[in-house]
């Protein structure tokens, strides 16, 4: 502080020389103090120090996962924020994602460290924080008009609710090379039976048909997760007899198709050679340039191919997880994470303030400008630029016709088992057959709401 | 543990007043206290509730029962033992024979003491990292050379039968340093008498290392033993680095699938995990560095 204060008055020294010109806004922290100082007198100077303190500035603290698109986009809201807000500063913190970054969220909220603002996964993950012990109830805040409702549950605790989302809805299936479907003639499958002949057909012109990227293990789950469409079209009560222990992947013959497709990839041979080390960026970089067709993955990948291969973004396109008939094909949807303020923090007003701006049009168009459209946004009157990539344009329909969707399972059931990545890595690698995964994923489910608490396990 | 027996028992007027008194313990007793006997009461109490960080409900012994019927613990138990013994046999064989390398008359011997010294200052987490680079099965150096020669390296931390071994392979390569700084000292504390009276006799260096240099450095053979053992069965950083106990399970250790419940938030049990690993790495150590102490009284 002593330091800072003789900086201060050195700065302010040299601008009442006459050197004020010189002086770029950029260069104090301030601005609001060396504009009162401009006008300001020279007799005035030895009050000077008193006036840059910075009182009536308010720094408030962000705190989100270090995915680059992410951390490319709040530095962008923040900005937005910060020139509408003059009074207010956001510092933006960062955490590693994945079970890694869940740990750093939950000890920080326990040991009442939370930052005051912080972005975090809706559904099963935000119960799992135990909301009304840890964050500011939100529910009575003007902003919550803004919020498309299909959101609010997401974020709902004992009636209360207490996010916000931040980030476009998302979609779960397959993005893929268009270059490599032209050259071959293919066209998008419907099926999961047109999607091997595609595969096959891939193969026989000694290319890459399916990407593979186990050096990030959470990449592995996309054909169970993104398969929760399918299930729940053949099994509608699928969530809620999985949430009360009378359903199981193992014996539900919908739900171990998922683990029995994954194993049919890598069965037929159709996996990138460096699958098991290759981590996400290889994948969205394999994709984009069309060194393999096929990445099954979260559509949000789309901003990292905006960000790092702009030119090759017309390229990739989307289609939904297909399913065993191509008359019943649909979505599955992930929902976008969410902001949330932690209950004991300092400048609340000033938190409500920036969530509110999140939840507002300029905080989507903040987000869009850095990485471009991804998917449809819950804030109403977040409209997507017309231009949006093809794989986004593929996402959109699905959205539009009435039953094309359906909310990914972890968005119906509290329970997610932990190890699922590792299971979907052993069935994606040849090591475990699907029935033994499913089965061992049963019992990964069953630790899990005992954990949790709940009735009938 | 003698010592102590033996001290008379001093008034409790005199201990206060004496010129060392009591409260001299009294730093040393708080840190103690704080640091280590209250977190050890402490994570006994919470591997008996289901804790989520926010609260604690007591649930008895379920996370014992839970954890003992984890799918991996066995898996991880028995990758446990596989990698101590491998990485500690391999110490001891290589420790030996660096150790009597290094003490005999070479040149620029200091020098290479600290080289093979240096991998145990690394950071082990850096050196996981490292080696993950290095052994990537298609842009890895360690392959690309091999490509070189002509021949297909396998891919040694994702192909499931090789993963646990390389990255044992790794740990010896870090640790190899300090087994030999023991083998030095050990080999140096050998009477130079024995071997000038062999000599005399006749004895060649082979007869001579068989002879002399290995039953009298049996204190350092069981020093490194007892070290890289413990060591090695509650080993977690290298491997969590290299692998995070994958591909899938298949180099999951205890200590990995510990961690993993934490990662999951199942706090209390992975508590409960852990007074497990304690009284499992104790009920393997003390027999054995009890045996080992007696064959070394009997020597």
């Amino acid at each position: 502080m002593k330091k800072n204060r003789f900086f201060y008055n050195v700065i302010n020294i040299l601008c009442l020389l006459g050197l004020l010109a010189a002086c770029s806004p950029g260069a104090i922290e301030a601005p609001a103090a060396t504009e009162a100082l401009a006008t300001t007198d020279a007799p005035a100077a030895t009050d000077a120090p008193v006036a840059t303190e910075p009182a009536e500035v308010v720094t408030i603290t962000y705190y989100i996962d270090d995915n680059p698109t992410n951390v490319a986009s709040a530095e962008n809201q923040i900005a937005a924020f910060e020139a509408a807000n003059p009074g207010i500063k956001v510092e933006l913190e960062t955490h590693p994602g994945g079970s890694d970054g869940d740990n750093l969220v939950k000890t920080r909220l326990a040991t009442s460290e939370m930052s005051d603002v912080f972005r975090y996964n809706a559904g099963s993950l935000f119960q799992a924080l135990n909301p009304q012990e840890n964050l500011l109830d939100l529910t009575d805040e003007a902003f919550q008009a803004n919020i498309i409702d299909s959101f609010k549950p997401t974020v709902t605790a004992g009636g209360r609710i207490y996010g916000a989302p931040e980030e476009a809805a998302m979609g779960g299936g397959i993005l893929y090379n268009k270059k490599i479907y032209a050259e071959l003639g293919l066209s998008v499958p419907k099926s999961w039976e047109e999607f091997m002949a595609n595969n096959e057909a891939i193969k026989q012109a000694g290319k890459v048909a399916v990407i593979q990227t186990f050096g990030e293990t959470w990449t592995s789950q996309l054909f169970v997760l993104a398969d929760y469409y399918n299930v729940q079209a053949a099994v509608p009560d699928f969530a809620e007899k999985y949430t009360a222990n009378q359903a199981k992947y193992a014996t539900t013959p919908a739900a171990l198709r998922s683990f029995e497709r994954q194993e049919e990839i890598f069965k037929g041979g159709y996996l990138n050679e460096d699958y098991a080390s290759a981590q996400f960026s290889d994948g969205v970089r394999m994709v984009a340039l069309g060194e393999g067709a096929h990445y099954p993955m979260l559509t949000f990948a789309i901003g990292g191919i905006a960000q790092d291969y702009p030119d090759n973004l017309a390229d990739v396109g989307f289609f939904a997880m297909p399913g065993d008939d191509a008359a019943k094909n649909g979505l599955t949807v992930w929902m976008p994470a969410a902001v949330y303020i932690y209950k004991g923090t300092s400048h609340p007003d000033e938190a409500k303030l920036f969530v509110a701006f999140l939840a507002s049009t300029e905080g989507c168009d903040a987000r869009s400008a850095a990485n471009g459209a991804t998917g449809p946004y819950l804030i109403k009157g977040c409209e997507l630029p017309a231009d949006v990539p093809p794989a986004v344009a593929d996402l959109l329909p699905y959205f539009q016709i009435d039953g094309a969707t359906a909310p990914a399972l972890e968005f119906l059931s509290p329970i997610k088992g932990p190890s699922l990545e590792q299971i979907t890595v052993e069935v994606g690698s040849g090591i475990r057959t699907a029935a033994d995964a499913a089965a061992l994923y049963d019992l990964d489910v069953e630790k899990q709401a005992q954990q949790l608490g709940l009735p009938g396990w | 543990m003698k010592s102590i027996e033996a001290t008379p028992r001093i008034p409790f007027k005199r201990w206060m007043t004496s010129s060392y008194p009591v409260w001299f313990y009294l730093p040393a007793g708080v840190i103690f206290f704080v640091f280590f006997l209250f977190p050890t009461i402490a994570s006994l109490f919470f591997s008996l509730t289901r804790w989520t960080l926010f609260d604690a409900v007591f649930i008895g012994l379920d996370n014992y029962s839970q954890f003992f019927k984890e799918p991996f613990l066995f898996q991880g138990l028995r990758n446990s033992l596989i990698y101590g013994v491998v990485t500690s046999g391999m110490k001891v064989v290589l420790g030996m024979m660096l150790g009597v390398f290094l003490t005999s008359q070479i040149v620029a011997r200091d020098y290479l003491r600290s080289v093979v010294f240096f991998p145990v200052l690394v950071s082990t987490v850096g050196v996981g990292i490292t080696f993950t680079a290095l052994m990537h099965p298609t842009q890895g150096f360690i392959n690309e050379t091999l490509e070189l020669l002509g021949v297909k390296g396998p891919a040694w931390l994702t192909d499931p039968r090789f993963a646990l071994l390389s990255v044992a392979l790794v740990d010896v390569w870090k640790g190899v340093g300090l087994a030999t700084v023991i083998y030095i000292a050990g080999i140096n504390a050998i009477p130079i008498e024995y071997y000038e009276a062999s000599e005399i006799d006749g004895a060649s260096s082979f007869q001579q290392f068989w002879n002399i240099t290995l039953p009298l450095a049996r204190p350092a053979t069981f020093t490194v033993i007892i070290l890289s053992l413990i060591g090695g069965l509650r080993s977690f950083d290298l491997i969590w680095s290299m692998t995070r106990g994958g591909p899938g399970f298949t180099t999951d250790v205890i200590a990995s699938v510990i961690y993993k419940q934490y990662q999951a938030g199942f706090y209390g049990l992975s508590t409960a995990g852990n007074v497990v690993l304690i009284v499992l790495v104790a009920a393997i150590i003390v027999p054995l560095s009890a045996f080992l102490n007696k064959r070394e009284v009997e020597l």
